[in-house]
Formats: C-alpha cells, structure tokens, sequence
C-alpha cells in the first residue's frame, strides 16, 4: 500500500501491463467469438450485451479482433525490442570493450543510422520488403537498435572506470566473465528502463505502419488497420475507430508509466 | 562563429553521404527484381530492359552509385514512373505543404507546453503538477492515428467547427496541427517540468530570492530562463521526427504534402520516387539537428567557448 502511494507510476503502469499480457496470451483462448467471423446481419453493430465493442463493417465481433489484435501487437513488439536490445548490446558493448580505432568506427556507423529518422527508416523498408509480420519486425528493428547500442556503450564505458570492475580485472577475469557477471547486472536497470519505454514506442509504429498498409494485413486483425478500416464509417459508427484507438492508447501509457516507475526506482537505489 | 559553421558543415558531409547511401541501397533491397516489381510480371522483355537502363540498373554497382551522387549533386532525382515527371520538382510542389504543416505542429506544441510545463515546475507536487503532468501522459500515449479521427469526430462532424480534410487558410490548419503537436507538447512539458524542478535550488535562484523577489517572480524571471536550454535542444531533436511523424497526419487529413506523395509513390512502387521522398526526408532531419546545436550555442554562450 505504502509502495503504491510513493511510486504511482509504477502501480497503474504494472497492473495496465499485466492486463495487456494476459487478454494478449489468454484472450484468444478464453474467448468463444471468431474474429474472423463474418455476419452481414450486424454490419456496424452498435455495442450490445452480446458485442461489448459492437461490430465492424463486415459485422466481425470488435472485442474479439481488438483481444486477437492484442497479441499481434504486443507479440511483435516485445520481439522487436528484444531483438534490438540483442543487436545494440553486441555492438554497443563490443565497441566500448574494444575501444580505440574498432570504437570510433562503429559508433560512427551507428550516428550514421541514426541520422536517418527512424519511423521514416521503418517506412521505407517496410515498403521495400513488401507487408508481412517477418519485414515488419526487420523494419521496426532497424529503427530501433541504434538507441541500445548508444545506451550499452555508455553505460560500459562509464562504468569500465569504476573501482570494483578493476578490482575483477585486476583479480584476473577475463572479458567474457567481466561481461557476464560484473556489466551485465549493473546494465540491467537503465537498459530495462529504456526497453519498456521502447515497447510503447513500437506499439505506436507498428500501428502506424499497420495504418498505412505496411504491417499486418487484413483480414488479421491489428490494431492498425482496424483503425484503417475504421476511419470510412467515422459518421455512422465510430466505435470502429474508438475500439483500437483506446487499446493502443491504453497499453502506451501502460508502458510508459510503467517506464516511469522503474525509473524512479531505479534512481532511488543509486 | 563563421569558422565553427564551416566545421559543422564540414562534419555534416559524411552524414549526409551516409543518408545518400542508404536511400541508394533501398532499391537493391527490394525482393527479387525491382524493374519486374514495378512494371509486373507479364511486361514485355524490351519495355523491361528500356526502365532497366533508364534507371540505370544494367551498369555496375559502384556504376550506379557514381552516376546516383553525381546525378545527386546536380539536384537530379531521376524520373517518377507512376507520374512522368521529374522526381526533383514533385517533391519542390509538395514540400511546402509539410514544412507548413511541420511548423504549425511545432508551434501548438510550444503553445501547450510552456503553461503547462511552467504550471507543473512551479508547483511540483502540487494539485497543478499533478494535473499537468497527468495530462502530459496522456498526450503521449495516445496515438496520432487515433488523435486525427478523434479531433475530426469532435471538431468537424459533432461541431463543424473546422473543415474536414484538405490543405487550405488557417482553419484546415488547425486540426492537423493539433494532431501532430499534441505528443510533442506533452515531451516538452515534461522536460521543461523537470529541468524547472533543477533550477529551484540553484544559487542564483537563492540569491533572486533572499533581495526579496517573491517564488513566482524569481522563477519566471531567472529560472525560466536557464530552464529553457534543455527544453530547445529537445525542440530541435523532435522537430526531425516531427517531419516524419507528418507523414501519418498527411494521410488522416489527406494534406497534400510530401508524406502523402511518399505514400502513393509506396503503393505504385515508384522506386525512384520512393527513393526521392525519402532522401529529401532524411536530409531535412540532418538540417534540423544542424541548425539545433547552433540555437544551443546562442542560447547558452558556455557551449560556445568548447
């Protein structure tokens, strides 16, 4: 109780986040509608006791495509995240380890990445590769690694200089166990701020890229192109656009707030 | 001055190459054959090998990226495939729109954060910071996708306040503009709050204070002033991704600016326009960050003498 009164943030953001995971986990499974069920007799169905959301314009059931949506969305997300924590922690940490001339090279490399917006790196190669979940995880990694790889640097140079890690070396470990048993755990808490943060920030692009007709395709339901679809029938029924647009919004500020906790915490036992 | 600007522009070279060079790559990335890709797969084998020397993909790759550079520093962007014209003047029609749009998103999202940033880091901890910050939070988390078509449902349709769609005087400026400065409004809010927060126990806001200046007064008239520093180089960070975040807002109000014409370019894969939208994006990002670090240093004369 006393937790939830001195960190808020990371109250709301841990039970918004534990409501997304499981309706995306257990959702489709629990649920007994088919999100891929047509029935013109319902075209743009109000919501009703048997339709909480109501229904779209092909009268699929809109709580059963906004929960189905939920694990395209967080599905593809935390794995963009992660694959991007990977990529960025290799080259992050390789460059800071290795220092010098290798350093200097990569770190340019990576500004050069970064010199290109990100949501407009995801666009083009979404577009290039062509829609599809597996380009659209390529697509949403190569805009996110780049901010990983910055972190990770920092972080093991910064914390390269500090007493105890020279206390390790100078006991004789070698890189790997430096890496492994001294970096990483101290890495853990701003990488893990940042990846949460990072998580919100995919949803909002994957959506938009959905949006655009780049991610996932109709007839699957994502929250993107349900807002895609939606946008047509904005006069007569807007719940078609209420019904993902509060999902994305929801499980952002989820994740930003959970964000937000963990920092707090974070920078309360520094 | 005039000397730090040449080594800026001097270090802002192999950025832009690098920009050059990844635009180049997009079309090599394309699955398969890009030529077939574009024209489809019963085009005749001479209307194929006409587009593939047109576009030059018959040559060598270190060719092709020679003639691309060159072509490039002439200010040619080679020929749209879908539109028949020059790559370089479609994107000199349609630019203004989004640099017009760009720059309405900036300024509402100044207009929102100043009071609301000010109101918190004056009263941090307080039912004004709460309420501020709270509505911070929620200006991040809701999405541009959702924003438009909630802003048009409220302001045009219920209301019919403001037009629908459509780039015209003011008023088909507003909604856009909204859309597209909200999130930035509420990223600016935070820092401002935060670096306010900093400020308040600094030295010379205790001096401000102990000649008998009242917190208010202290805060707007010295504090505001350094607090500001932090919150223009963030202004400038996000003014590049405020360009590409255009790109969605263009979709939602069907404003006819580079976003959109990247988009059509997409569906009719025009890969020469394609490429063109995208250059022109990326490289006006480059000059936003640019033109940042050189506010920083007007505004902070420390960062000057480095």
């Amino acid at each position: 109780m006393r937790m939830i009164h001195r960190n808020p943030s990371l109250a709301i953001g841990t039970v918004l986040v534990t409501i997304l995971m499981l309706s995306a986990i257990i959702g489709p499974l629990a649920l007994h509608t088919d999100p891929f069920m047509v029935d013109l007799s319902r075209v743009l169905a109000a919501p009703s006791r048997s339709h909480w959301f109501g229904c779209d314009s092909l009268g699929r059931d809109l709580f059963a495509r906004v929960i189905w949506a939920a694990r395209l969305s967080l599905g593809v997300s935390t794995m963009v995240v992660a694959l991007s924590l990977a990529v960025g922690a290799v080259i992050g940490g390789a460059a800071a380890l290795a220092g010098g001339w290798i350093d200097g090279f990569v770190m340019r490399g990576v500004d050069i990445v970064m010199a290109f917006p990100g949501f407009l790196l995801a666009i083009a190669l979404a577009a290039i590769l062509g829609p599809g979940l597996v380009d659209l995880v390529i697509a949403l990694t190569a805009m996110g690694w780049t901010g990983y790889a910055r972190l990770v640097r920092g972080e093991v140079l910064s914390l390269r200089e500090r007493e105890y890690i020279e206390g390790a070396r100078a006991l004789g470990a070698r890189p790997a166990r430096l890496l492994l048993h001294h970096l990483m755990p101290a890495l853990a808490g701003p990488v893990a701020v940042q990846a949460t943060f990072g998580v919100g920030g995919i949803i909002i692009a994957e959506a938009a890229l959905s949006f655009l007709g780049l991610g996932a395709r109709p007839p699957t339901p994502s929250w993107g192109n349900m807002l895609d679809a939606g946008r047509a029938f904005i006069l007569v029924a807007p719940h078609l656009t209420t019904a993902p647009g509060v999902a994305i919004g929801l499980s952002v500020l989820g994740f930003n707030l959970l964000g937000d906790g963990l920092a707090q915490l974070i920078g309360h036992r520094r | 001055m005039t000397r730090q600007l040449l080594r800026r522009l001097a270090a802002l070279l192999p950025v832009a190459l690098g920009v050059a060079t990844l635009t180049f790559a997009l079309i090599h990335l394309v699955p398969g054959d890009p030529v077939s890709a574009m024209l489809g797969d019963y085009a005749a084998p001479a209307d194929v090998a006409q587009m593939r020397h047109d576009l030059k993909l018959d040559l060598p790759l270190w060719k092709q990226y020679g003639a691309f550079l060159t072509a490039l520093a002439h200010g040619d962007l080679g020929q749209s495939i879908s539109q028949h014209e020059p790559v370089a003047r479609l994107i000199g029609e349609h630019y203004p729109a989004t640099l017009e749009l760009a720059g309405a998103g900036l300024v509402v999202a100044i207009i929102i954060a100043l009071p609301l940033g000010i109101i918190a880091g004056a009263d941090a901890g307080g039912p004004g910071d709460i309420a501020a910050m709270g509505f911070a939070i929620l200006g991040i988390s809701v999405p541009h996708i959702y924003l438009g078509p909630l802003l048009m449902i409220i302001f045009s349709l219920r209301l019919g306040w403001l037009p629908l769609t459509g780039r015209g005087g003011f008023a088909h400026l507003v909604l856009p503009a909204l859309t597209m400065g909200t999130a930035l409004a509420a990223i600016l809010a935070r820092m401002l709050r935060q670096s306010l927060v900093q400020v308040t126990g600094a030295d010379y806001m205790r001096t401000a204070r102990s000649k008998g200046l009242s917190e208010r007064a202290a805060l707007i008239r010295h504090g505001l002033r350094n607090a500001l520093t932090p919150v223009i180089t963030l202004v400038g960070l996000e003014t590049g991704a405020l360009l590409t975040g255009s790109i969605v807002t263009e979709m939602i109000f069907s404003w006819p600016g580079l976003g959109r014409l990247l988009m059509t370019a997409i569906n009719n894969r025009d890969y020469p326009l394609v490429q063109g939208c995208v250059l022109t994006f990326a490289l006006s990002y480059v000059v936003v960050n640019l033109v940042t670090d050189f506010l920083y240093s007007a505004v902070d004369p420390r960062i000057r003498l480095r």
